[in-house]
């Protein structure tokens, strides 16, 4: 049956009624707000004085200083950077590009690695995947960006094991104790919001500079949603499977070993290609602390705004996540077929045997031709150079050098420095009144009170004016492409195949790592706050696409028929009856765009920023460890917020329109 | 132990689902009702249940969904915990077993078929069956040699590689069942086998599993909630209501002496001569004189049709399959049950 009813009554969960508690939360900002603007408000309600900031950075600092050195985990952590880290990863650099190191035998010439890739991409995906997986090693060789790839896969091919492995491991652990589980869930997901940056400076200090650094900042960075499918697939393995292995007798550990983990393969699987996806975005970013590879090269080709040079690298770095992506997601939809009885053992090995055959035969080719082992310095085919003059004529054009021009100037005097100067002239305490009526306004009680929790920490940390840039640069690009996305995803959803399309070039945008997306910023706008807004608009533009297209055609069909035979016109139908239904799913992409704003406004710190992000990269050159933490806990603490509100607004609304 | 003791023996089984059951169950006033046990917070999921299965007995458990049955016999598996009372398998206490004498227990003694199969996907045919064998610790080559076997008799030879989403439902089923028998248990649970299965297929199977039945002899407690197949498979019924057993008897009895209205219900639509038998009706011989040649006790009243209406004999003698007289039938009362009429 199909009951047309989206207009849900407001329910009130206090007795003191929601509109009231927010009348008297927004009268008293507005108050403080209008005494600042007469100048009668005292100067300690503006901003919260110096002398009363807590010196945390400074505790923090002690506090790591006994963990480090009295407590001796710097000797823990040194002797697993020095020891089997540092083994691991020097043996992956020494095969992939040939550092001297044991077990000197590399570089494993790139035509063998390409056609292993092009054997592995058959076997998972057809000709297709093949093309896909040899044709981005051959590129990455013809253009000369071979040795820093394999800089950068050499790590990631260490790292995302060992995350895998960690988080299994935590993931069996959360699913079998509950304390376990409840003492986890917070931490991951302050991890999870948590600027990459925080990752970084303690892997640096605990973990020598270099790619074992890399490696840890790395592999945290990747764990937590490994931990979270883990959890979830063991929790859906079916209770009958269950029964079956423990009617068949098996032990704790054969349950574990042979029932849990292989009927929980999806959800392990998917998690792999998070691990697989997160360690590729991670691994560029860690060209911050010095990491050689693709994000080093492509950090320094944007520093000296080489654009011909960086978009190559960017191509790279796209089409090497591209097919990460879709290799890992076609294993998780592969399911086994069986061979017909009495198959002969090289007819079931044919794709391995196959692939070790072509890697002999290209490692031996390669000899006798030494192109196919290393492309040389003069041989590769890059036209950085064209392209770079290319671009830059493109961009010297009149009327597309006047359009960004204009554009520059109208957002940034007409619409971002005004908004940031309002935002900055509200004193702190009608600040974080605003924020919690809108957390409560949106999600309810609890979400205010974290609200007013967490902001007032941001508050107290002493980076207030930082936070409120942040804030600032968050909220208008979220907004920017909020009024751009959810018309084009509202356009797209109306035929099936543009929105298949559409979500198919979402999907593959966000498998890129962040950093690409400050290549078109950078040569659009060049180095300003509207290149920031830009590249943070069109990274949080994905999200909110893509869902608003899954939001309204997972509306059910009985219920737009039953719009259609009420004779409702296509606007009624999609402001009455789509919008209402595909709101919550649409709220779950507003709230991954302003995640994702998050993260992107600290990268975009390299652009040259005024917020916490820039204060962060500036840690990263010393040893400030309190700092960094305080910094990354208030960027943590804001997006947090937001989430909370958002994610309980969806809950709720979803329970009341019987959704899932 | 004596050859008559039998196989499974519960005695005032409790299994009560709720915060802290044991500390309910042991201050809950007796006789309290399903409905004013859950007024406390508490579901029965078993209600005092005392219940036998003997040697080579084949007792089907029928209820409808939420009755209790289910959670019964993974009571007599030990899947659950018993709140109160005591199972004994085997003249031994299964609650006071440790975990590695459970273990024992159902590697060696018991099997189970699921009503969706329970298999494990990513393991072919082969294995699955092969899997109680490999958790034991068989060699390779023992348990795929008894695999097969087992695989051949329930009719799957041909599709060992295959994975268990390469077969039809009926197929699959085939698979749980060659599991289940893999170990040779003594004792067989099957939990609403054939309720996942299309009618055709169901009676297809029904057949497969009598067939079987009559080759192995197994104990075996039977899960259904379709009365028509409780009928047809089983030596004794007993059907269940809110977690507690409201009658235990012999299909013949059951549909001829109902205990509660609730089976009565069950009983109402069914077409009695096609269940009962002439030996369920047949009364003793008590020094009545009998002559002529006996009727078979094991044959249904319906079966009899045509020797109850034409012969005119006022008592029939009724033999055993042996031929031996065990009994006497009023015609009378055998064409009252023929004809419909009480």
């Amino acid at each position: 049956m199909a009951t047309l009813s989206t207009d849900l009554t407001e329910t009130s969960d206090t007795p003191w009624g929601r509109s009231r508690v927010l009348t008297v939360l927004l009268a008293v900002a507005f108050a403080l707000i209008l005494a600042k603007a007469v100048g009668i408000l005292p100067e300690w309600l503006n901003r919260i004085p110096e002398a009363a900031i807590p010196p945390t950075a400074q505790v923090l600092d002690a506090v790591f200083s006994f963990i480090q050195n009295d407590l001796g985990l710097i000797y823990v952590t040194r002797f697993i950077a020095e020891g089997p880290l540092e083994f691991l990863l020097d043996t992956s650099a020494n095969l992939l590009e040939g550092k001297r190191r044991w077990p000197y035998l590399g570089p494993i010439p790139w035509s063998a690695i390409a056609a292993v890739a092009g054997v592995v991409g058959y076997a998972v995906g057809g000709w297709r995947l093949a093309a896909l997986g040899a044709g981005t090693f051959i590129w990455t060789a013809a253009i000369g960006q071979w040795k820093i790839a394999m800089q950068t896969m050499s790590v990631i091919v260490v790292a995302a094991p060992l995350a895998f492995l960690l988080g299994l491991a935590l993931g069996i652990a959360a699913w079998k104790y509950g304390w376990f589980e409840r003492m986890l869930k917070p931490i991951l997901s302050v991890l999870q919001t948590l600027p990459f940056f925080t990752y970084l400076l303690p892997a640096v200090i605990f973990f020598k500079v270099g790619p074992t650094a890399g490696a840890v900042a790395t592999i945290t960075f990747a764990i937590p949603p490994m931990i979270l499918m883990t959890t979830l697939g063991l929790k859906k393995v079916s209770p009958e499977v269950i029964e079956a292995g423990q009617m068949s007798g098996c032990t704790r550990w054969q349950m574990l070993r042979h029932v849990y983990v292989p009927a929980a393969r999806t959800e392990i699987l998917v998690g792999v290609n998070q691990v697989i996806m997160l360690c590729l975005a991670m691994v560029v970013l860690t060209a911050f602390i010095g990491m050689p590879g693709l994000g080093a090269k492509l950090l320094a080709m944007m520093g000296s705004f080489k654009l011909g040079r960086s978009f190559e690298i960017g191509v790279t770095i796209v089409l090497l996540a591209v097919t990460l992506d879709r290799m890992s997601k076609a294993w998780v939809v592969k399911q086994p077929v069986h061979f017909e009885r009495g198959t002969p053992w090289w007819k079931r090995y044919k794709i391995s045997l196959v692939a070790l055959g072509l890697f002999i035969g290209f490692i031996l080719l390669s000899q006798l031709f030494p192109i196919l082992a290393e492309v040389g310095r003069k041989q590769h085919l890059s036209q950085g150079k064209e392209i770079d003059v290319v671009i830059k004529s493109f961009l010297a054009i009149e009327a597309i050098k006047e359009t960004t021009e204009w554009l520059r100037w109208f957002l940034n005097v007409k619409v971002l420095i005004p908004f940031r100067d309002t935002l900055l002239a509200i004193p702190t305490p009608a600040f974080i009144l605003i924020v919690v009526a809108f957390a409560y306004w949106i999600g309810g009680r609890r979400p205010g009170i974290y609200a007013a929790v967490f902001f007032t920490i941001v508050a107290f940390s002493g980076w207030w004016d930082r936070s409120v840039i942040t804030l600032y640069t968050v909220i208008s690009a979220v907004a920017l492409a909020t009024l751009i996305g959810i018309p084009l995803g509202v356009i797209a959803a109306r035929s099936e195949r543009w929105s298949k399309s559409i979500l198919l070039a979402c999907d593959t945008a966000q498998t890129f790592p962040s950093f690409i997306y400050l290549i078109p910023a950078i040569m659009l706008f060049g180095v300003n706050d509207v290149a920031v807004v830009f590249s943070i608009l069109i990274f949080a533009a994905v999200p909110l696409i893509r869902y608003t297209i899954i939001g309204l055609s997972s509306v059910p069909s009985e219920m737009t028929e039953a719009a259609d035979m009420s004779g409702s016109t296509r606007r009624q139908k999609l402001m009455s009856v789509q919008f209402p239904l595909a709101l919550p799913t649409m709220a779950v992409g507003f709230n991954q765009a302003i995640m994702f704003a998050f993260f992107m406004v600290i990268i975009a710190a390299f652009i040259g920023t005024q917020d916490l992000g820039q204060e962060l990269q500036r840690t990263l050159a010393g040893t400030e460890l309190g700092k960094n933490f305080v910094l990354g806990l208030n960027v943590s603490l804001m997006a947090l917020t937001f989430d909370m509100a958002i994610s309980s607004w969806t809950e709720q609304r979803k329970k009341r329109l019987g959704l899932d | 132990m004596s050859a008559t003791a039998p196989v499974i023996s519960a005695q005032n089984v409790w299994k009560l689902f709720g915060p802290s059951p044991e500390s309910y169950l042991k201050s809950m006033p007796a006789g309290r009702s399903f409905d004013e046990i859950r007024a406390d917070g508490y579901i029965a999921g078993v209600k005092d249940v005392s219940i036998e299965v003997g040697r080579g007995e084949m007792l089907v458990i029928m209820g409808l969904s939420g009755s209790g049955k289910s959670t019964l016999v993974r009571c007599f598996s030990r899947l659950h915990d018993i709140t109160g009372g005591t199972i004994k398998v085997d003249g031994q206490d299964i609650m006071g077993l440790s975990e590695r004498d459970l273990i024992e227990l159902r590697r060696n003694k018991m099997g189970m078929v699921f009503q969706s199969f329970g298999l494990l996907p990513h393991r072919t045919v082969l294995d699955n069956v092969a899997f109680p064998l490999e958790m034991r610790g068989q060699d390779r080559h023992d348990r795929r040699e008894r695999a097969l076997e087992v695989i051949k008799l329930v009719g799957l030879e041909g599709r060992e590689e295959y994975f268990p989403r390469e077969l039809s439902g009926g197929q699959q089923q085939r698979v749980g069942i060659a599991r289940s028998l893999a170990i040779e248990p003594d004792i067989w649970f099957l939990d609403e086998p054939f309720s996942a299965l299309d009618p055709l297929i169901r009676r297809e199977m029904q057949d497969e599993f009598l067939r079987l039945q009559e080759m192995l002899g197994k104990t075996i407690v039977f899960i259904t909630h379709d009365f028509d197949e409780a009928l047809r498979l089983a030596d004794r019924i007993a059907i269940m209501r809110n977690g507690a057993v409201e009658q235990c008897d012999t299909p013949d009895q059951i549909v001829m002496n109902p205990a509660t209205e609730y089976v009565a219900k069950f009983t109402e639509d069914i077409d009695k001569a096609r269940v009962v038998h002439a030996k369920g009706l047949a009364k003793p011989v008590n020094g009545h004189a009998l002559e002529g040649a006996p009727i078979n006790g094991g044959a249904t009243i319906h079966e009899l049709a045509r020797v109850l209406v034409n012969d005119n004999r006022i008592l029939l003698p009724v033999a055993n399959d042996k031929g031996v007289v065990t009994g006497v039938l009023e015609r009378d009362t055998a064409l009252n049950v023929l004809l419909g009429a009480e």
